[in-house]
């Protein structure tokens, strides 16, 4: 008979092997599948290459990867407690929102430095703010918090879209349905051709890693995320340490809202997470919730958006090509974590297995 | 009788209520269909945007509303076997499966619908849509006070509809008798519920989501059909515009059941359509909570309240599939 039972010893090189894999088999299905839809595989390739290879294509990447590698940081945090916060693109906006407010109550004469400082812990406490209760909830009545989390997206959109085309419609703009731009003292300055949220993401990440590695509160995070029992008997208070590390992950999308506006938006929309949330959370799926893989997969999901950019703009392709591609990405990556966590045995007698929470 | 009475105004608000409500009610239908036997698939919107698309196209190309049909469920159908060999056989990560599919499902409909951009549903289907199969004609009656304008409301409110609407009230029905009233649905129920108990007394656990995740996808897909070849007459980029999260939303809302479904696709088409109407009233201008973005939160705001109440409640309740959003290891219970 066949048989699926738990693998415990399956070697970080073995791994990697069997996810490089399923990487190329999604490449392989992507192409005949673009075939399949009626465009020519090796043209979308040159395209998008074509679209990547310039200097001025790889700062725009690594703006486009900025705030997905930020995002995904900020979720894995989350993910590892396997608290499902799939409300980062809530939290962004509701970053990016308190940030604006913050600046627009400010004198017009403060320094830039000091807009920008105070805009980037307002966008810190909009997103813990925005994940604080659902984050409450699952504490006190474990309420699902990925349909909890989910909802507060689309409130924090709507909220945006009603500021935007009602309360803080900018008389300036003539009738046209916008918020008034934040002022230029309090754009990112600029380091190498990138405004310096590169040089953030880098430190977050390092900082992230030390956090869950090297931390007493890191510790517990990840004690929690493996088994609620095991944290319990251990003396942790599992509803603390879960606020706090949703508010953390929270807090840190909020700062990416608040990145995004002053790096590179300027104005406050609820185009402005542009699915930079969800698409977060793939990567930091992906990434296996590790901070220094996370900036790789940032960085290649950010090229593929380029590249897609600029096959619809030069070969009249549709850029939605690529949605489709990243998709297959991930479906085959997340099949692939079947083979590395388990091993099919054919047998007949019954063993049984080591119990154990799957994420 | 005019459309301008107080009354003749609620019953076209009502109609056109019902109207905007038909995809939020068979993408709702689908889901329920699918959580009910365990599956949490966030892939609603992308299910609805494939099989839109590749019905609309069918539709475009071929001029026939059979082939249309059968290609919305089956595009949407693909997509959710997608879905169900990663999460039953490969148990994967529901979420993350479902997030995928939206991704996925949104590039390919996006690519497909890219040629039927400019295109409008064929006339004979247009007329078939336009027809309302239970319109009694009341022009006897119609001038009689009280009772013809009476007579008039309710023909306006429940008889004025294309064949999608009653096939959809007839669908509630009949899933909500196949889920309580037959073998089949205890079994899915209890798959849903308990999946170890439910393969200890013989059901076929993995069979059973499989079917229900695929019929869910087919709902997902005549619900996003709807949109471009009923509703709008043509295909824009991502027209479902979010319908598919209100489609979660409304799962939870309506607490699985095929009947409430109704009744909440109700309210919240009718939600959908309201800011706009109220923009009419200038005495309400002012006021937020009357402006058309903050109506727009309505549905998840309630959606919110709903879910926390629900876990809130003391032991006893029924909180939703018991198994909800676990993979089943028979080697592990």
């Amino acid at each position: 008979m066949l048989r699926i039972a738990r693998k415990e010893d399956m070697t970080g090189l073995r791994a990697v092997g069997v996810r490089i894999a399923a990487v190329l088999l999604a490449l392989l299905a992507s192409g005949l599948l673009i075939l399949a839809m009626g465009y020519d595989p090796r043209e979308v390739v040159r395209v998008m290459w074509s679209g990547m290879r310039t200097l001025k294509a790889l700062a725009s990447m690594i703006r486009i990867a900025i705030p997905l590698a930020m995002a995904a940081l900020a979720v894995s945090i989350a993910f590892t407690m396997k608290f499902w916060n799939i409300g980062a693109e809530g939290q962004i906006l509701m970053g990016a929102f308190a940030a604006t407010a913050i600046s627009s109550v400010l004198p017009e004469g403060t320094p830039g430095a000091l807009r920008i400082l105070l805009m980037a812990l307002a966008g810190l406490a909009g997103g813990a703010l925005w994940a604080l209760p659902p984050a409450l909830f699952r504490a006190a009545f474990r309420t699902n918090e990925t349909l909890l989390t989910l909802m507060f997206n689309y409130i924090a959109i709507r909220w945006v879209e009603y500021l935007r085309c009602q309360l803080w419609k900018d008389p300036a703009a003539m009738g046209f349905p916008q918020i008034a731009p934040i002022p230029e003292s309090a754009h990112l300055p600029q380091l190498l051709g990138v405004h310096i949220g590169w040089i953030l993401v880098l430190v977050l990440a390092f900082l992230q890693w030390v956090f869950l590695r090297r931390t007493k509160k890191g510790f517990e995070v990840r004690v929690v995320g493996e088994s609620e029992k095991t944290a319990r008997y251990a003396g942790m208070t599992v509803g603390r340490v879960l606020l706090f590390g949703v508010l953390l992950s929270g807090a840190l999308a909020g700062l990416t809202g608040m990145v995004k506006l002053n790096g590179t938006a300027f104005v406050l929309a609820e185009r402005l997470a542009g699915g930079d949330g969800f698409t977060a959370i793939i990567i930091a799926w992906l990434s296996n919730l590790s901070a220094p893989v996370i900036l790789v997969v940032a960085f290649l999901f950010a090229a593929m958006k380029q590249g897609a950019g600029w096959m619809e703009g030069l070969a009249g392709i549709p850029s939605a090509l690529a949605d489709t591609v990243q998709g297959l990405i991930l479906f085959f990556a997340l099949g692939s974590e079947f083979f590395i966590r388990y091993r099919i045995i054919l047998e007949s007698r019954h063993r049984t297995e080591r119990k154990e929470a799957h994420p | 009788m005019t459309d301008t009475t107080p009354l003749m105004v609620l019953a076209v608000f009502l109609a056109s209520a019902v109207r905007y409500s038909m995809p939020l009610l068979v993408g709702t239908l689908g889901e329920t269909v699918t959580e009910r036997s365990g599956h949490l698939n966030l892939g609603v919107e992308g299910m609805m945007l494939m099989g839109g698309a590749a019905g609309f196209v069918t539709a475009i190309r071929t001029d026939s509303l059979v082939l249309s049909l059968l290609a919305a469920m089956g595009g949407a159908i693909a997509g959710a076997l997608f879905y169900a060999v990663l999460t039953v056989t490969f148990r994967a990560n529901q979420v993350v499966t479902g997030l995928a599919l939206t991704l996925f499902g949104a590039g390919v409909a996006n690519t497909v619908g890219k040629g039927a951009v400019h295109a409008s549903t064929p006339p004979h289907i247009q007329a078939f849509f336009a027809w309302q199969p239970l319109r009694p004609d009341l022009s006897a009656i119609e001038s009689v006070p009280v009772l013809g304008p009476a007579a008039v409301f309710l023909r306006t409110v429940l008889l004025e509809y294309n064949i999608y609407v009653y096939m959809a009230v007839l669908l509630a029905v009949v899933l909500s008798l196949l889920l309580h009233r037959t073998r089949l649905g205890l079994h899915l129920r209890v798959v849903g519920e308990n999946p170890a108990s439910a393969d200890a007394s013989g059901i076929r656990v993995a069979a059973t989501r499989y079917g229900a995740i695929l019929v869910g996808g087919a709902l997902c897909g005549l619900a996003g059909l709807y949109l471009p070849l009923v509703h709008n007459g043509t295909w824009v980029e991502n027209i479902t515009g979010g319908r598919g999260w209100i489609v979660v939303a409304l799962v939870i809302f309506v607490r699985w059941s095929p009947l409430r479904a109704m009744l909440g696709a109700l309210l919240f088409g009718a939600l959908e359509i309201i800011g706009f109407k109220l923009q009419g009233f200038p005495q309400l201008a002012g006021n937020p909570l009357f402006s058309q973005y903050i109506i727009g939160m309505y549905p998840y705001i309630i959606t919110v309240i709903v879910l926390v109440a629900n876990s809130a409640r003391k032991k006893g309740g029924w909180r939703g599939p018991g198994a909800l959003g676990l993979p089943y290891f028979r080697e592990e219970r």
